[in-house]
């Protein structure tokens, strides 16, 4: 019975239907997206210009600056004096097509707005990747970053006209160093691995100042970070690997023993890959001085410490600081990063160029090549056009400020806590490799031991996309078969964390008891599990029109 | 504190979970000497959003903006419109706050964009390949030097003269370390590029040969010779754009046969930002793919046989490799790709070819309106959208002079080679859509002003 003619009435709904595959492939809301090659065009533009006056590469005629932008400045400039038709495009005009598809502006937001709806984000759940640091990214630092005294300013403008953007630099430079106890800082590195090479070649050069260029050697233990051997061996160094001891820390005895006269330095993660504070840090410090190297530390976890711990109290020569880790700048689906690094003070006088100098008037000068001059005759040089990622800076030290001294103390407290609270809560499930180390630092670690025959950490990961969370970091370190290393942050409440909780026992024991379907999950995520040996076997880079694709099979 | 959600019971109840009366219990593997028993001292404590934003915003206002400037400089970073939808994109959770797509199920939004990025890129250079974004230009260029060397197994790299001297300084100090030799020079303020020279220079220990197209004083020329004789004697050309949008107009250096193309990409959809973050473009021919730095993107099928895309080729890299990878790079700049694939897919090929009309006609105009100061000299006669003006007298005090007339006039070559005097009275200009015809003429008359 119908409540008026159009017969709608209150739905009332039967369980149990099954679905038939949709024409289109979308499913509700898991919308399907093709490549902008395959819905634009190269006629199409989603930018609107008035007319521009032809390019033809020859010749100023009718040349009017702004003219194209609805600009009336009608008044054509002349021919150039004597110059005839010169070809201003040094005969290059491009007559050939590029290929870029166009589309309109709604085309465009709806494109990437289905793209984005694929991926997973902090701002959508729970994301324990371990050594990343995925915490809440707080908009005011997107807010304040995009301020035009920020955003809209020329690098080389002027000193006197970025007072400001200097200002900026100095101010996080200042609380970088005093929140590590550190001596001087390089702001420059454009990422942790960046901020890895630039610590490197400051102990190299800082060796060759001395007549020690003859060192060789950097010592990485095995559970690093696969940045730092690269990195050594990027500077020119031959990596030895360190061993861990059964407790998952540094075995000092080995490390020690292997010091000498060839050794230049060691690299070590403190607080650890497996989650654990490198306890005899100081004593390893004080050996590799006595040895005549310096200290490395990557500072990738320095989100456990903020606030409580100051490397420059254990001996530390160099350490790159993460902003997108510990102080929230987003990560952005793989950067931008920034990784400036903190110098003890042997090292200081051995950094890079360009760095923020705060004058007694209260002026900011920028010290570049031309200024580095005989105060700064040690600085090992440029590692970046420019002076660094000041869209990073402006947003840390937003995140700094708000937080406080006092905050950024309990943001240490509170990712400690709630990584202990998973490995004591998640131990009886799965094996705890270092369980009995002691209390884990901002990351529990977990080995894949126990599952059922023919199941690894990847079916736990794929189960746990299926519940709604971002996978931990899988197969990292390499010093526990099987890793899964979770680092939840001081940013997620502990409802947030009983429920990952709860989902990762449920998972680990289906794996443990050999359930099938976890071999194929995910089950509910846009995509099923890829083939990755095939996307390396014949690697498709680059979109190709699809005659042309098949021409080249 | 705001972004700290757990309450002091849930602590509570959360270190009886782990069995320990208090949260140092948890620190007590650090030696008691480095323990810190409270916040640091003479450091700030927290402030709300408000207070920290009067802050920041105290600090914005020092600075003059090249919006509320005319404003000329270049040099590798430009000034160019950005649609308001590219900054709306970039900033959905979904992009913003997500990693690396190491799960490849649940990041097929960040991927399916790289690869569209990926194919942007390379047929923008004109190469067959492109990686999925370096950290910036300069050392993406140093990264190319780099894999030439792999390639060729040679260790000498020649460096036009025309090449952005910080680029030029980034690989001096990377070749002290790895033991390259470069070989460099420093530009003359005329119209002649150093194209002959380096061809000149080739030998049988050259690794590769880098030139910036447009050059560092905007000059333009063709490098087809330039890459036969470099490929006469196995060396590859790396070419270097530090203005993607003067590919609208002129063609690639891929298509000059560059073997290796890098790039800035900061003028596509990132804005100025005192200079970072920015991003870096990697072209190459796809024989040298598996040499690479950086991430790769590559389509692929999943298990239900629909199109995917996925991280691959990661055998190069350190997560997989450690000290045998090809390059320590992790981070790219995932991010500012986006927006430059974003910016680039607005565009559209008409859309870049108009905008790279208009830049280039509105340079012409201001390159002959300013030539017109009584004094000054064009040394640049071919250029897209930057040219170099040789001023009577030194140009930097007329840069600083101007700007506090709040006009941002240029670069001088002195800033950027200081203590030559051949290039001291050199001053590089670049025009662009955002620059009007009155801004040319505020210049134009600001300089006939100080220079009578």
């Amino acid at each position: 019975m119908s409540i008026n003619a159009s017969g709608w009435r209150p739905e009332a709904p039967v369980a149990g239907g099954k679905a038939s595959p949709t024409v289109t492939g979308n499913k509700g809301l898991m919308l399907e997206e093709k490549l902008i090659f395959e819905i634009g065009d190269v006629e199409t533009t989603g930018v609107d210009f008035a007319e521009a006056p032809p390019l033809q590469g020859r010749g100023w005629g009718g040349a009017v600056p702004g003219a194209g932008l609805g600009e009336t400045s009608p008044t054509p400039s002349p021919s150039p004096e004597g110059e005839g038709s010169a070809d201003l495009l040094a005969g290059l005009f491009r007559t050939t097509p590029i290929g870029l598809p166009g589309l309109s502006e709604p085309e465009t937001v709806r494109h990437y707005t289905r793209l984005s709806r694929q991926n997973y984000g902090i701002d959508l759940g729970f994301f324990p990747l371990g050594s990343c640091t995925m915490k809440h990214n707080p908009r005011l630092n997107e807010k304040m970053a995009r301020l035009p005294g920020f955003a809209d300013i020329h690098p080389l403008q002027p000193v006197d006209s970025v007072q400001g953007a200097l200002g900026v630099i100095h101010e996080l430079a200042t609380w970088l160093i005093t929140l590590t106890g550190m001596h001087g800082v390089a702001m420059s590195p454009k990422a942790g691995a960046h901020g890895e090479l630039c610590g490197i070649l400051a102990i190299r050069a800082a060796l060759e100042a001395k007549g020690e260029g003859h060192r060789k050697i950097i010592l990485v233990p095995e559970s690093a970070h696969g940045t730092n051997p690269a990195t050594a061996a990027f500077a020119g160094y031959q990596v030895e690997d360190i061993p861990a001891t059964a407790e998952g820390r540094v075995d000092t005895q080995a490390l020690i023993a292997r010091l000498g006269p060839d050794v230049a330095g060691v690299m070590i993660t403190n607080p650890n890959t497996c989650g654990l504070f490198e306890r005899d840090m100081r004593t390893i410090s004080d050996a590799v001085h006595a040895a005549g190297g310096y200290v490395y530390c990557d500072g990738a976890n320095f989100n456990a410490i903020v606030g409580r711990v100051r490397p420059g109290d254990l001996g530390i020569d160099a350490m790159h600081i993460n902003l997108h880790k510990t102080f929230s700048t987003p990560h952005g689906g793989g950067g931008p990063g920034s990784g400036p690094v903190v110098l003890s003070e042997a090292l200081s006088p051995f950094g890079p160029l360009p760095f923020v100098a705060k004058q007694a008037d209260g002026h900011f000068a920028l010290i570049e090549e031309e200024t580095a001059g005989d105060d700064h005759p040690h600085a090992f040089g440029r590692m970046v056009a420019f002076h660094g990622q000041m869209g990073m800076f402006t947003r840390a030290l937003t995140y700094i400020l708000s937080h406080g001294a006092d905050g950024l103390r309990q943001v240490a407290e509170d990712a400690v806590l709630n990584a202990n609270y998973i490995l004591r809560s998640l131990d009886t499930t799965l094996d705890a490799p270092f369980g009995a180390s002691g209390p884990c630092m901002h990351e529990a670690l977990f080995s894949d031991n126990g599952l059922a025959t023919g199941f690894s950490t990847i079916d736990i990961a794929k189960g746990l996309i299926d519940e709604g969370f971002h996978p931990m970091t899988m197969y990292f370190p390499l010093v526990v078969h099987g890793a899964m290393l979770i680092e939840p942050t001081e940013t997620e409440s502990k409802a947030a964390i009983d429920q990952f909780v709860a989902a990762l026992r449920s998972v680990a024991e289906r794996a443990k008891a050999g359930d099938v379907s976890l071999k194929s999950a995910p089950h509910f995520a846009p995509r099923s599990r890829l083939d990755e040996t095939l996307a390396a076997r014949k690697p498709v880079l680059v979109w190709k029109e699809p005659v042309l694709a098949q021409a080249a099979e | 504190m705001r972004y700290l959600p757990l309450t002091q019971p849930d602590r509570d109840a959360m270190l009886g979970v782990i069995g320990v009366a208090t949260i140092d219990d948890l620190f007590v593997d650090v030696p008691e000497a480095a323990r810190l028993d409270g916040p640091i001292h003479g450091l700030p404590m927290h402030a709300s959003e408000m207070a920290v934003e009067r802050h920041m915003t105290a600090l914005a206002r020092k600075n003059l903006t090249a919006g509320e400037a005319p404003f000329f400089l270049g040099c590798g970073a430009y000034k160019h419109h950005v649609p308001a939808s590219v900054d709306h994109l970039i900033q959905r959770g979904e992009f913003l706050t997500a990693y690396t797509p190491y799960q490849p199920e649940i990041a097929q939004g960040t991927l399916q964009m790289l690869f569209e990025f990926q194919t942007q890129v390379a047929r923008l250079l004109g190469t067959d390949v492109a990686n999925a974004s370096m950290y910036d230009g300069s050392t993406a260029c140093w990264e190319a030097i780099g894999m030439a060397r792999r390639i060729t197994k040679r260790g000498k790299a020649i460096l036009s003269s025309g090449l952005h001297p910080h680029y030029v300084s980034v690989a001096k100090t990377m070749a002290k370390f790895t033991g390259d030799l470069l070989e460099t020079a420093t530009p003359t303020l005329s119209a002649e590029t150093d194209l002959d020279a380096l061809i000149g220079a080739i030998d049988k220990d050259t690794s590769c040969v880098v030139v910036q197209y447009p050059d560092i004083l905007g000059r333009i020329a063709d490098l087809t010779p330039l890459a036969d004789a470099c490929h006469a004697n196995k060396a590859l050309l790396i070419a270097v754009v530090t203005e993607p949008v003067a590919l609208g107009a002129i063609k690639s250096p891929g298509e000059m046969d560059a073997d290796i193309v890098v790039g800035e990409g900061q003028s596509l959809g990132v804005g100025l930002q005192f200079g970072g973050p920015y991003v870096g473009l990697f072209g190459c021919k796809d024989k040298y793919v598996r040499q690479m730095p950086g991430r790769l993107c590559g389509e692929t099928l999943d298990a239900d046989g629909r199109r995917g895309f996925v991280l691959t080729l990661s055998t190069r890299e350190q997560h997989i490799r450690r000290e045998k990878a090809t390059s320590n790079i992790c981070t790219n700049s995932g991010l500012c790709a986006l927006a430059f694939s974003i910016h680039m897919t607005l565009l559209g090929e008409k859309g870049l070819r108009t905008l790279a009309q208009i830049n280039h006609v509105g340079a012409v105009a201001a390159a002959k309106r300013l030539s017109k100061v009584p004094g000054v000299e064009l040394v640049t006669p071919a250029f897209f959208n930057e040219f170099t003006l040789k001023l009577p007298v030194e140009a930097r005090p007329v840069v600083r002079t101007l700007a506090d007339r709040g006009i941002l006039a240029g670069v001088s070559l002195g800033r950027l080679y200081p203590g030559e005097d051949g290039l001291a009275n050199g001053l590089v200009v670049a025009v662009t859509e955002t620059t009007s015809a009155e801004d040319v003429e505020t210049l134009a008359a600001a300089l006939e002003e100080i220079l009578a």
